[in-house]
């Protein structure tokens, strides 16, 4: 294609020396790269009718949830399995954190039965630091509060990639719950890293303050924010968010930034739509978009499955007796 | 005060060799003071100095300095309710070990200091157990529920130095009113936190790009300009005294710039804390920076140095409040604000000085006669017969902040590991030793 700094990934498992995957901050452009390579071979393998890999043959990964999220987890799940893991689910959102363990003392006790890998999802920002901080294991961050959501941004930076061949000087438009989205933090700092324009898009109230320092132009005018984008990424917006707090009711909120044919109209024509689900139909998107051909969100599951598969691999590398 | 704890009287002493600071004076020259019955007999230079009292101990004060001991106005402990986090010995021994020799406890405990009784168990049992003075400062409403106005006739005669809801926010303008009106009869200091709990909401920590990288909910610097600026008007309307007990914007300094040049009885606070450091500080999530107020931005920080320096800010504290492995061993927006600060107050604010971010004398007033004369105490100046609470100080000694070695029992310093300049040698509470340093 054109000539432009886009950063080349040597071999991923000498670009890529983590010991945790906390967030995309932090990472450098040739890091995100070798990992969006390294699951470009995932995507192959879960094609395959054989798609049991070995790497992590003996590793044990645990998935710590304080928060539910079936597809999330699941994906994890899937990842872990797919590469040989043993997989253990846990979601603590009920049990004993309300039994006033801290998380800390959670983290301690699962510490105490040697995993490798524990991926974590958490309400609050930072708690995934924290919990890393404490452990002898390799820490995937799968959500933590308002902070970031990096596997999420790989897998939408893979299925971009695999689309319009490269997110260099792409215009992304991030449409809608900016202020409480960690999938929007962690794409601004993805897409950024790799060379797009980014911009988001919301109403007022839930634009974060100096959004403009991440390096992203804001619009609260979702038809100027949408002109001539290629990549239109809509967030979830949480019901209890809808009722007068944020923003007056759902009928208002679809009026202006719920992403139908009309408004779509002004990205480009071969514009593409992604979701990172759940969705709330009629909310922040219209069933005929989500459904229709513009749109990704299928594909962003397929491809979740892969990066995270890539993420477990790259770190497992890095564990002592890795290998590589 | 401290004569009741040991039954023979204290020692006169005679403090000879160092640099004499006494910042209400502004005497700074070598000189020497003496103590006798627990009060200074003298404090200025040697060659005018009368003969040293009769079986005097003589303390070698060469190469240090002999200053006021420290009165901090919002000390927060676990006494009673909590004493896991704090007792009154353990924040008198970490008083003493960092040249603090009076400390003004918050009405923030279990039960709330809202009753007269109450009042008179914290003069009780500081009295047989701190090493320094402590004076209470009582709950300006009932259970710090902000709605009904407590015994401040009463609470004042009992010992009550200010009457203030601590952590919380008055934020019930028309409760805050009657309590600076009633209060005026009685000359009672009204002490206000001033966060407008509302505009603040879910947020800890302050607004702004950091928050926003961080995913952390914010606190906007209008949550207390808007609320300092109500209550100066309320001080206004009623003519009673009223002090801010701490600020962190550059906005509040103004508001209590222009009160002051109208003549109004209105005082405020800084913690050092908020002198020191600033929002980026929390780098990634560390819970011992989640304070109240938050800390700000580089420019507030600067502003407020500049408000102690010009005098704006009336005195600096150390918000010392003691919290455990329980309420800050957790992600940080559910980890409890505070931080530990009796023994770094000193400390942190000589950084200031040997920062050249301020001189040392507008910071040793804040530190010392200024909050004594809003408390109406005669301590915090080296005059005869003042009270001996004294500290020397070598004011260059380097050390290092371990928190482990702390003196308070819980050791959430934000100050773990930072490289200080300026150690308490010797801290003197009504003419006796409470605290040597080992190095010494």
């Amino acid at each position: 294609m054109t000539e432009h700094p886009s950063p080349v990934a040597a071999s991923p498992a000498a670009v890529f020396a983590h010991r945790h995957l906390l967030g995309i901050e932090g990472l450098l452009p040739e890091e995100i790269v070798a990992l969006l390579d390294l699951a470009e071979e995932a995507v192959s393998v879960s094609r395959q009718v054989e798609k049991k890999k070995t790497v992590l043959r003996g590793r044990t990964q645990i998935n710590l949830f304080f928060e539910a999220s079936t597809r999330t987890q699941s994906s994890f799940e899937l990842a872990g399995k797919r590469l040989g893991a043993d997989v253990m689910n846990m979601s603590v959102g009920s049990s004993s954190v309300k039994k006033g363990e801290t998380l800390i003392d959670t983290a301690m006790t699962l510490n105490a039965m040697n995993p490798d890998l524990l991926v974590v999802r958490h309400h609050a920002a930072g708690a995934v630091h924290l919990l890393a901080q404490k452990v002898g294991c390799a820490v995937i961050n799968a959500g933590d509060g308002a902070h970031e959501h990096p596997t999420q941004a790989l897998l939408d930076a893979l299925t971009i990639r695999r689309h319009k061949g490269d997110i260099y000087g792409l215009r992304v438009a991030i449409c809608g719950d900016i202020l409480h989205s960690r999938v929007a933090r962690s794409n601004i700092l993805l897409l950024n890293a790799l060379g797009a324009e980014v911009r988001c898009v919301g109403p007022s109230t839930l634009l974060p303050r100096a959004l403009d320092r991440l390096g992203v132009s804001t619009f609260t005018d979702m038809r100027k924010g949408l002109e001539g984008a290629d990549i239109v990424m809509m967030l979830r917006l949480q019901r209890e968010r809808m009722d007068g707090s944020f923003v007056p009711s759902v009928r208002e909120y679809f009026h202006f930034f719920g992403l139908d044919a009309e408004k779509l109209a002004f990205a480009k024509p071969d514009a593409l739509v992604m979701h990172p689900g759940p969705m709330n139909r009629g909310v922040e998107i219209d069933s005929a978009i989500a459904d229709g051909p513009q749109s990704l969100i299928r594909e962003q599951v397929e491809m979740g499955v892969a990066v995270r598969m890539a993420v477990l691999e790259a770190l497992a590398r890095n564990l002592p007796n890795g290998g590589a | 005060m401290i004569a009741g704890k040991l039954s023979e009287p204290a020692r006169p002493l005679v403090l000879e060799g160092g640099r004499v600071i006494d910042p209400a004076s502004g005497f700074d020259a070598p000189g020497v003071v003496h103590t006798a019955e627990g009060r200074i007999l003298y404090a200025g230079p040697a060659s005018s100095a009368p003969t040293p009292p009769l079986g005097a101990e003589t303390v070698d004060c060469r190469g240090a300095a002999v200053i006021p001991g420290l009165v901090d106005m919002r000390v927060f402990l676990g006494e009673p309710g909590a004493e896991h986090r704090e007792t009154f010995a353990s924040a008198g021994l970490a008083a003493a070990a960092g040249g603090v020799t009076t400390i003004v406890t918050m009405p923030d405990t279990e039960p709330v200091i809202d009753d007269v009784a109450l009042v008179d168990f914290i003069a009780r049992r500081a009295r047989d157990t701190a090493a320094v003075n402590v004076l209470p400062m009582a709950a300006m409403t009932k259970g710090l529920a902000g709605r009904e106005m407590t015994e401040l006739g009463l609470l004042k005669a009992a010992g009550a130095v200010g009457f203030t809801d601590g952590r919380h926010s008055v934020d019930n303008a028309l409760v805050l009113r009657r309590a600076l009106t009633y209060g005026r009869d009685f000359g009672a200091l009204i002490v206000n936190h001033p966060v407008d709990p509302h505009l603040s909401g879910s947020g800890v920590m302050n607004e702004g790009e950091t928050a926003t990288r961080l995913g952390l909910p914010g606190i906007p610097k209008e949550a207390e300009i808007i609320v300092v600026e109500r209550d100066v008007r309320l001080a206004a309307l009623t003519g009673g005294r009223y002090h801010a007990a701490q600020i962190s914007c550059a906005e509040s300094l103004d508001v209590i710039r222009r009160a002051k040049r109208a003549g109004l009885a209105v005082s405020c606070g800084v913690s050092v804390t908020h002198l020191a450091l600033n929002e980026l500080d929390i780098g990634p999530y560390r819970t011992f920076f989640r304070l109240s107020p938050p800390l700000r931005s580089e420019a507030d920080r600067q502003a407020m140095i500049e408000g102690v320096a010009d005098g704006t800010i009336d005195v600096i504290v150390s918000s010392h409040d003691p919290q455990d492995v329980d309420t800050k061993r957790h992600p940080f927006a559910e980890a409890a604000d505070g931080a530990v600060g009796l023994e770094t107050l000193l400390a942190a604010a000589l950084r200031l000085y040997h920062n050249g971010e301020c001189d040392l004398v507008p910071l040793l007033k804040a530190l010392t006669v200024r909050p004594a004369a809003l408390l109406g105490m005669e301590a915090g100046r080296l005059a005869a017969g003042a009270p001996a609470d004294l500290v020397v100080v070598d004011l260059v000694r380097p050390w290092i902040c371990e928190a482990d070695r702390l003196h308070s029992r819980s050791k959430n310093t934000p100050f773990e590991g930072a490289r200080f300049q300026g150690a308490v040698l010797r801290t003197i509470v009504a003419g006796r030793s409470v605290y040597e340093s080992a190095a010494a």
